[in-house]
């Protein structure tokens, strides 16, 4: 269970995050929405303590992100944020590899090597497994940044716009990936997601987020309705059920 | 236009001051009662000289940053972070080297024409660069200016030169005595050519298309405020050495209180780039009397600690 | 793990680099000596010891420094690290006055020296890497116009010391291959193995720092800490190198991104030795070349700005237009 209290951050003048308390409960794949700047890449980034927090406390599993050792983190919650820039040159492997350093520092067991093995065949990274990160397009960059985080084997995984860059296949796998992953082997996934549809039929949970406010959350069914989506949005939206999940058009 | 007469004031001020502070005793005193005749010879062949040297290099140098900060568009631009004042002093070594006879004028020419090849470079350079951030085009001309240096260096190093180099690469305005600084009236003369052309140079500002369009031919606006920049950093360097940052942070602080129409601001760019030498060399030559600190060190304080402090302050808009 | 598709097996590689540098090391000390051996050789084994010990020290430092600030364009030169050093020395000279400076045991001096150093640059850079400053090229010029600063208060504090009693410190103060204080070069030794071990242990760290703080941050790193201890040991590196020769703008440049060329990994327990191979390679032959074959005696630093400064540019200009 992730655990935020009354947290809030700000830049300059702009309160970005503004007083946000929520409880995110173990387990299945749980979707963050909301308009450009409704502060959900910042609340990401405090959970996940790569920005520090200035006002509340978050918790993971009991443990405050402020003060928890950082390798005792690491091996309970993993993040990846967009844009990841990389000055070394790596191969596809060696940087999933790198997701097993909080578990064995740098030298790889025999279960690690599994790991690695199981996601690389999971993102279908077989074939450029051994070519370096600045060979590669950006959908297979962006699926070997999240092999890496999954190989990190965290009870929680947060990806800020994990679809970035991907293609319609590549992302439908993605989701799929993350639903299956989340069902096997009962981790919490929570994703920053711009496309609501994707959030509609791959989420147990979706959290829209509004002027750095929790504006509404609950399942699929409660979020993905007209109401919301225009208070959230500011914009009309039709929703129609399409296989017992609901999809909304927005487009005209 | 008070404000214009209340700094032209403060700036003959400090001139006035910059007459009499020295080894030799000067005061008004020994001057008018005609006491001393050694007092008057050092006023005329020294301290004259000397004050107008300063006033002239530090207009000039200010504008010429003005100028460049226009022609790249960019705010961190000045001939010593473009390759401009670098390549003077490749030129100046070249010409000592293979025409040591040449009269000072010809010196100066040469060091001009390898000033603006320089800085033609560093235009070049940049065009090459399609994303081009603010802060990398003063990097690419530090840089620049480096490769340029070691090359100058190596010159001089073979020919056994490099005393006079480090005289071309740090101001001081103590060697300038009458017959050896009137240079720097080119230098001035260019400087009116840049009041008259300024607005010129502030479409050239706005871009190319922006220029093309008001109907004016981009190419000949770069061209006239190249050779403007080149002759009178090389002037500057001919007779005194290269004064570090100074075209560039005065601009700055003008622009910051002034505004960028360079028709209006330029005379209050011209008046602060003397002024601040001025009182850079009265300074250096008051801390360690009898002794001086060369204005090339006490201006790489003083510029380099505004030049910070205009890259780290908040809001920056200049960038 | 499979092997790179491009480069030659590590093993190989140090073998032969290691193979090049040993001989450009003999040559340097056989080469067009006349005379009595014994002297030649302590003379220029002073002279060898002194650059290996430097070239090691650099190419160390530098790639350490740009793992840290996760870019391969920044070095601690080029941020003002040895124009640091050197103020720190003047500042010395100038509150202690010249004859007591002088009158200090070498080894004392440069214990205080690389002390003050250490506390300085951490306590300024600490600031400047503590995310205040957005950007890359604002960190780079800062850096650099901050170089500038520290050279011209220097300059200032050089010629507020009395200048004639300066001249003479200068001397002691300013050291240069030619003129290697050998009780000096016994303590660097000393300290850069020690630093040397402390870095080896933290290999696996520096990997992870390579891939940036949030990677970092994300395995568990404690990015601020190591990040810190990391900019310490490049403080003492940079000092190191700068009390024995002096500032050399662009060398770590230079070495260490022929280093990444020859080496195309993030491992730093090849990275290092590697750079620090080509550091001594490149030194050595260098010197040999300039001042056995072409008679430039002292040349060496002016060519390195020259390479160097080339290499910056082109590295500039096309990551920019990338």
């Amino acid at each position: 269970m992730i655990e935020v209290r009354n947290a809030s951050k700000s830049y300059g003048e702009t309160l970005v995050v503004d007083d946000v308390s929520i409880t995110l409960p173990a387990g299945g794949v749980i979707s963050l929405i909301g308009a450009n700047g409704a502060g959900k890449s910042t609340l990401l980034s405090m959970i996940s303590r790569l920005l520090p927090v200035p006002a509340g406390t978050v918790t993971v599993e009991g443990m405050d992100v402020t003060t928890t050792p950082g390798d005792v983190l690491a091996r309970h919650l993993s993040i990846l944020r967009q844009d990841n820039q990389m000055t070394a040159r790596l191969t596809v492997r060696d940087l999933i590899a790198f997701g097993r350093y909080p578990h064995s520092k740098g030298r790889l067991t025999v279960e690690d090597q599994g790991h690695i093995e199981r996601v690389i065949r999971y993102l279908e990274l077989e074939a450029v497994a051994h070519r370096f990160l600045d060979e590669l397009s950006g959908g297979q960059r962006q699926r070997a940044f999240i092999a890496m985080v999954l190989c990190q084997d965290t009870d929680y995984v947060l990806l800020d716009e994990p679809l970035n860059n991907l293609d319609v296949k590549h992302a439908v796998a993605m989701m799929k990936l993350f639903r299956r992953t989340a069902d096997e082997f009962r981790k919490t996934i929570i994703l920053v997601l711009h496309d609501i549809n994707f959030a509609s039929c791959y989420s147990d949970r979706i959290v829209a987020m509004r002027n750095g406010r929790i504006a509404h959350q609950g399942p699929p069914e409660d979020i993905i309705t007209p109401c919301v989506i225009r208070d959230v949005y500011g914009v009309e939206a039709n929703i129609h059920e399409i296989d017992g999940k609901r999809v909304a058009l927005y487009f005209r | 236009m008070r404000g214009l007469v209340l700094a032209a004031a403060g700036v003959i001020a400090l001139a006035a001051a910059s007459l009499f502070v020295g080894v030799s005793d000067v005061t008004i005193g020994t001057i008018l009662s005609g006491s001393s005749d050694e007092a008057t010879q050092v006023l005329l062949v020294s301290r004259i000289p000397r004050t107008f040297a300063l006033v002239l290099a530090g207009a000039g140098m200010a504008v010429s940053g003005l100028i460049l900060q226009m022609l790249a568009r960019n705010k961190f631009v000045e001939p010593s972070t473009a390759g401009t004042a670098e390549s003077a002093v490749f030129g100046m070594l070249m010409v000592t080297l293979l025409a040591p006879e040449t009269a000072m004028l010809g010196r100066m020419l040469v060091a001009g024409v390898c000033a603006l090849a320089g800085t033609v470079l560093f235009l070049g350079i940049l065009r090459r660069m399609p994303l081009r951030s603010p802060l990398i085009v003063p990097l690419v001309g530090i840089m620049l200016g480096a490769v340029i240096t070691a090359s100058t260096e190596f010159v001089a190093y073979r020919f056994d030169m490099l005393q006079s180099v480090r005289a071309w690469e740090t101001g001081d305005f103590s060697g300038v005595l009458r017959g050896r600084y009137e240079l720097l009236w080119i230098g001035a003369a260019l400087t009116a050519v840049a009041y008259a052309a300024a607005d010129r140079f502030t479409v050239a500002g706005l871009g190319e298309d922006f220029t093309t369009n008001l109907g004016l031919n981009h190419r000949r606006v770069v061209s006239l405020g190249l050779i403007i920049v080149s002759l009178v950093t090389a002037a500057v360097i001919a007779t005194c050495g290269m004064i570090p940052f100074l075209g560039l942070i005065v601009p700055n602080l003008i622009s910051l209180m002034r505004g960028d129409n360079m028709r209006l601001s330029l005379p209050w760019v011209a008046l602060f780039g003397a002024g601040l030498v001025l009182a850079c060399d009265i300074a250096g030559r008051l801390v360690i009397r009898p002794y001086e600190i060369p204005i090339g060190t006490t201006m790489g304080i003083v510029g380099s600690a505004i030049f910070l402090y205009l890259l780290l302050r908040k809001n920056r808009h200049a960038a | 793990m499979p092997p790179d598709r491009r480069s030659l097996p590590p093993a190989v590689l140090i073998a032969g680099l290691g193979g090049l540098a040993a001989a450009s090391i003999v040559l340097f000390l056989t080469v067009g000596a006349k005379g009595s051996w014994s002297f030649i050789l302590t003379f220029r084994g002073t002279k060898v010891a002194a650059m290996v010990l430097v070239g090691y020290a650099i190419a160390m430092s530098t790639v350490l420094f740009q793992t840290i600030t996760n870019n391969r364009i920044l070095t601690p030169s080029i941020m003002g690290f040895d124009a640091l050093y050197r103020l720190i020395q003047t500042v010395l000279v100038f509150q202690l006055g010249s004859a007591a400076v002088a009158g200090f045991d070498p080894r004392l001096r440069f214990g205080i020296e690389v002390a003050a150093m250490v506390a300085f640059s951490w306590l300024l850079y600490r600031w400047l890497f503590s995310g205040s400053l957005r950007g890359l090229h604002l960190l780079m010029l800062v850096g650099i116009v901050f170089g500038v600063l520290f050279r011209s208060l220097s300059g200032f504090l050089q010629r507020v010391i009395d200048p004639n009693e300066f001249l003479v410190v200068q001397d002691r103060l300013f050291a240069s291959f030619n003129r290697v204080d050998a009780q000096l070069l016994a303590v660097s030794a000393l300290v850069v193995l020690a630093v040397s071990v402390v870095v080896w242990r933290k290999a696996g760290v520096l990997d992870v720092l390579a891939l940036g703080r949030d990677a970092a941050i994300n395995l568990g790193v404690d990015h601020r800490r190591e990040v810190m201890q990391m900019l310490v040991t490049v403080s003492i590196l940079v000092a190191v190198s700068t009390a024995l020769v002096g500032p050399v703008t662009f060398f770590g440049l230079l070495v260490a991104n022929l280093a990444y060329l020859l080496v195309d990994t993030h491992r730093h327990r090849l990275i290092l030795p590697v750079a620090a191979l080509v550091a001594i390679l490149v030194l050595m032959s260098g010197q040999l070349v300039l001042e056995r074959l072409l008679g430039f005696n002292g040349a060496l630093s002016i060519v390195i700005e020259f390479l160097g400064g080339i290499v910056f540019l082109i590295i500039l200009v096309r990551r920019a237009a990338r």
